[in-house]
């Protein structure tokens, strides 16, 4: 049964409890302070709360199950940058941007992708952490390079359940590349994908793809859902090759993307319009589903505000619960809503929060 | 003695009390903080050791530009503050 839910927000981390059946907001933790990322882990209970101090930098807290307080654990952090690098970027860590678990055979080990597009492995709940340098040191980092921010970042990780070792990637922008070491080498991962904002001819480049968001299904891991910066794709064998969904519902743009933990032809998006304006198509927040792979849609809109709405729903703002019914969906400005009946409908939690960055169950 | 004094901002997260230092220079003198308290490193630095683009420090009144060396000198008498940036806000 679903119980809890985090949104993690520009001024702190809220609860989401749910009690006799209803959702309400309930204790908040580090109340002023820009939460980038929270990651319930499920072979542990521990929740990780990744903070971004405005002034002090990168931070990351744990909550272990049944504890009353949060605990400060390591931060990533990049190793010294070699005096003889020719590396224009700099190595520092600017933002946690995901946060994954490692599979259930191997506990304690948590994935951090970041601003500036390091990946960073911790085999000790956050004691510890260490650069993924096969990535970090891949010659094709030179050519990524920022979608949303000004440097690239990596916002998806995807475990596959049937082998720890073998992970997926999503970076903005660098494409999605696949380790089947446990991330001691990795290759290019995006063939299929196909980038409109430059010119026609590195329109397949997949080193300069912009999946905004890549989630995978639970029970039907090889198959992968991208909300791309130009569409919709969806993969069949855990990113080997990806199929553009065509014509994507009211828009090709958006951030957002969940799959159905069990069934993965059923998926959720929040389109927008693209690229300057990036509201909801004609300020009407909707919801898209299919539930048959991509060849339909339906547009959900009950109980979501249908009238001047400016709302944005960042990747990581659209969450599934394991039932496969309950939603959360959190914006830039504030809204908060759920479903309990697959998007049928919705329920405002909240009007007025902070900026919303992410949210999940757990 | 060089005196340091931090924001008390900080000590939202972690401890930073004032601390005196006969070091001699603005590195040095941070570090005696840091042996203090391992923590309030990274809070101050970022992972290559220069200073937080968002964290200000004044020896005896002036703004310290160089955010990479560190290595303004100390005197006795030097008061340091440690403060955040208006930019950081």
């Amino acid at each position: 049964m679903t119980e809890r839910a985090w949104i993690a927000s520009r001024k702190g981390l809220f609860e989401l409890l749910q009690q006799n059946g209803r959702w309400s907001l309930g204790p908040i933790a580090f109340l002023g302070e820009p939460v980038s990322m929270v990651l319930a882990d499920p072979r542990d209970g521990a929740v990780y709360a990744a903070l971004n101090l405005g002034h002090f930098g990168v931070k990351l807290h744990r909550k272990d199950a049944g504890a009353a307080q949060w605990t400060e654990i390591v931060a990533p952090a990049y190793p010294l940058k070699p005096e003889n690098s020719a590396d224009p970027v700099d190595w520092t860590v600017k933002f946690i941007w995901s946060l994954a678990c490692g599979g259930a055979d191997e506990p304690g080990v948590i994935w951090a992708g970041t601003l500036p597009g390091g990946l960073f492995r911790s085999a000790d709940r956050g004691a510890s952490w260490t650069l993924v340098h096969s990535l970090w040191d891949a010659p094709e980092r030179s050519e990524w390079f920022g979608g949303g921010y000004d440097v690239p970042g990596i916002h998806s990780i995807c475990v596959d359940p049937r082998d720890s070792r073998h992970v997926l990637v999503g970076i903005s922008c660098g494409g999605a590349w696949v380790t089947h070491d446990g991330g001691n080498s990795w290759t290019l991962s995006a063939k299929g994908m196909r980038a409109s904002y430059l010119p026609p001819e590195r329109g397949d480049d997949q080193n300069v793809q912009d999946p905004h968001r890549i989630v995978g299904a639970r029970d039907t891991p090889d198959q992968l859902w991208c909300q791309h910066h130009n569409g919709i794709w969806r993969s069949a064998n855990f990113g080997v090759d990806w199929q553009e969904v065509s014509p994507a519902p009211l828009s090709n743009f958006g951030f957002a993307v969940a799959v159905h933990p069990a069934d993965g032809n059923t998926a959720w998006f929040a389109p927008a319009l693209a690229d300057q304006t990036r509201i909801p198509v004609d300020a009407a927040l909707t919801v898209t589903r299919t539930t048959d792979g991509g060849r339909t849609f339906t547009a959900l809109r009950a109980g979501l505000p249908q009238q001047h709405c400016y709302d944005l729903v960042y990747r990581h703002g659209l969450a599934v619960a394991d039932d496969g019914r309950t939603l959360l969906m959190a914006s830039t400005t504030g809204g908060v809503w759920l479903s309990e009946n697959s998007g049928d409908s919705w329920r405002t939690i909240a009007s007025s929060m902070p900026p919303v960055y992410a949210v999940c169950f757990g | 003695m060089a005196t340091l004094i931090f924001t008390p901002q900080l000590a939202r997260f972690t401890a930073a009390p004032q601390i005196d230092t006969d070091a001699l220079t603005l590195r040095a003198g941070l570090e005696t903080a840091f042996s203090a308290n391992p923590r309030l490193r990274a809070y101050l630095l970022d992972e290559q050791g220069c200073l937080r683009p968002n964290v200000a420090i004044f020896i005896d009144g002036r703004t310290v530009r160089d955010h990479v060396r560190l290595d303004a000198p100390l005197t006795a008498h030097s008061k340091v503050h440690v403060l955040q940036a208006l930019s950081g806000g």
